[in-house]
């Protein structure tokens, strides 16, 4: 399968293990990732904080570029990139006027044909034309799925998941043989783009979800973020000292998660370049359908 | 008549200029707090959501220039869980970036904004001239206009150093003159506004 692919700044900086591990993924799953020519930032928060034209652009170019490539769709990893484009594409979708204004500070037309995917969309794209997943290694783990804000909301601009209580990315972690947790944070936010400017906001917000997470049972928190990353494990010596306490607790992208139990290596995955070491306990019995039915019994009995 | 109620032309009015630049209403809240409520942070603004939506309903000019001058509009993080709940699908997080548009255009921020508001200028300037974000120069030049934070995280960038996470070099876009001009063409428009 061959899709368009728009890494985005984060992904090829501080982010790179994201990259890494998707191509990994890429190369095992037979998916051809062709990123958009000269593709340029979306603008991120700044852009929609300060310049309502620029944030609509700056999405706009790279759309209008991918457009020239002919590439339809196009897989975003990164959770604000994909929502300022998705964004953007909604706005000149409802407006011509809008549309051709923005045509002509790009200088090129944009017509609104490439659609966007995140990571969770393209990947389940790519599962259902393989058929069957081949797993070497389970991810037997109880993983905390963290969506964050800009992958479902809002609604009616990504038209994804459940804006409340998402399930996708729990689906693909029981597809790998992992056990997600029941927890309350799935889709609070962790502070986003005031990471630098206001530190103490975003451990308040991110402590949150992480001290949430590890009361649900979580070996592991999963994302599909940079941002929610970044402020999750770059973020954690900071979090720590806020909170008073110590969480030990790893944050990988859902595609690591994935790379492990197709049996990719670690490094290949960057695990390696995680702040918080990636530490995953091993549980005895794996989750699955004879647990299951050794706790329904139980239920009955309660009856 | 109409002009015995807004004493002031209808042009100058924040609830105005809401609709003719986001097409969205205040007048459509009817406080009910839901995003209030929801909002991550709404126990650190000086005003929560719904009311600064309030102040503006009221149309009142010391209330349209609370609202501008408030830290909660710089606070709010756009994570648009106010906009997915709310039952009359005000777009809150549309306005909030035209208030701060605004509130930068009339000169009002909220001092205490000032690092959040440097920090979004540094990103902009650094990807005017290079179109892809430069991360290590964002964050000196960040420091640049805060002195007060040269410290902060001096014991982390080196630990991203040698995970491969800091580019020393920046990743430049080859049509980085079509950029500058998106830039200023943008800034133009959204000037004239």
């Amino acid at each position: 399968m061959k899709l368009g692919y728009y890494p985005g700044c984060s992904l090829k900086g501080s982010a790179r293990e994201f990259d890494e591990s998707i191509l990994a993924l890429a190369g095992r799953l037979d998916l051809h990732l062709e990123e958009v020519p000269d593709w340029n930032c979306c603008g991120s928060t700044a852009a929609h904080n300060l310049n309502h034209l620029l944030s609509l652009a700056l999405p706009a170019r790279v759309l209008a570029l991918a457009e020239r490539a002919n590439l339809n769709e196009i897989l975003v990893p990164c959770s604000a990139c994909y929502n300022r484009l998705a964004t953007a594409a909604y706005e000149l979708g409802q407006d011509d006027a809008l549309r051709a204004e923005v045509s002509g500070i790009i200088d090129m037309e944009y017509k609104g044909t490439a659609k966007v995917l995140n990571i969770i969309e393209a990947l389940n794209k790519v599962f259902a034309e393989a058929g069957e997943i081949k797993i070497a290694k389970p991810f037997n783990h109880k993983v905390a799925c963290y969506y964050g804000c800009l992958m479902v909301r809002p609604p009616k601009v990504v038209k994804f998941d459940r804006p409340e209580e998402p399930e996708s990315m729990d689906e693909l972690i029981k597809k790998i043989g992992g056990e997600p947790v029941t927890w309350a944070f799935k889709t609070e936010c962790c502070g986003a783009g005031l990471s630098v400017s206001r530190t103490d906001l975003v451990c308040k917000l991110s402590g949150k979800i992480i001290e949430n997470a590890v009361k649900a049972g979580a070996d592991a928190l999963v994302v599909a973020c940079p941002m929610c990353h970044a402020n999750l494990d770059m973020r954690r010596p900071d979090i720590e000292k806020f909170m008073g306490k110590k969480y030990p607790i790893p944050a990988l992208y859902i595609t690591q998660a994935i790379g492990l139990a197709l049996g990719l290596d670690e490094k290949e995955l960057g695990l390696h370049r995680h702040l918080v070491p990636v530490i995953l306990p091993e549980r005895a019995q794996p989750a699955g359908p004879e647990k299951a039915a050794q706790e329904k019994p139980a239920a009955g009995a309660e009856e | 008549m109409a002009e015995d109620h807004h004493p002031r032309p209808l042009r100058e009015m924040l609830a105005e200029r809401i609709v003719l630049l986001t097409q969205e209403s205040v007048a459509k809240c009817y406080q009910c707090g839901k995003c209030s409520a929801g909002c991550p942070l709404a126990d650190e603004m000086d005003y929560p959501p719904s009311q600064v939506l309030r102040m503006i309903q009221l149309g009142l000019p010391e209330l349209d220039e609370r609202a501008l001058k408030s830290l909660s509009i710089w606070l709010c993080l756009a994570c648009e869980t106010c906009v997915t709940r709310c039952p009359q699908e005000v777009d809150l997080p549309k306005i909030m970036d035209f208030l701060r548009q605004e509130s930068l255009r009339r000169g009002l921020a909220h001092p205490e904004a000032k690092n959040i508001i440097s920090f979004h200028k540094a990103f902009l300037d650094s990807l005017k001239y290079t179109g892809k974000l430069y991360e290590l120069g964002l964050i000196a030049d960040y420091k640049a206009r805060n002195p007060r934070s040269a410290l902060q995280d001096v014991l982390t960038a080196p630990k991203l150093f040698f995970r491969g996470k800091l580019n020393p070099i920046p990743h430049l876009v080859k049509g980085r003159k079509e950029i500058a001009k998106i830039f200023e063409r943008a800034a133009k428009k959204e000037s004239k506004k």
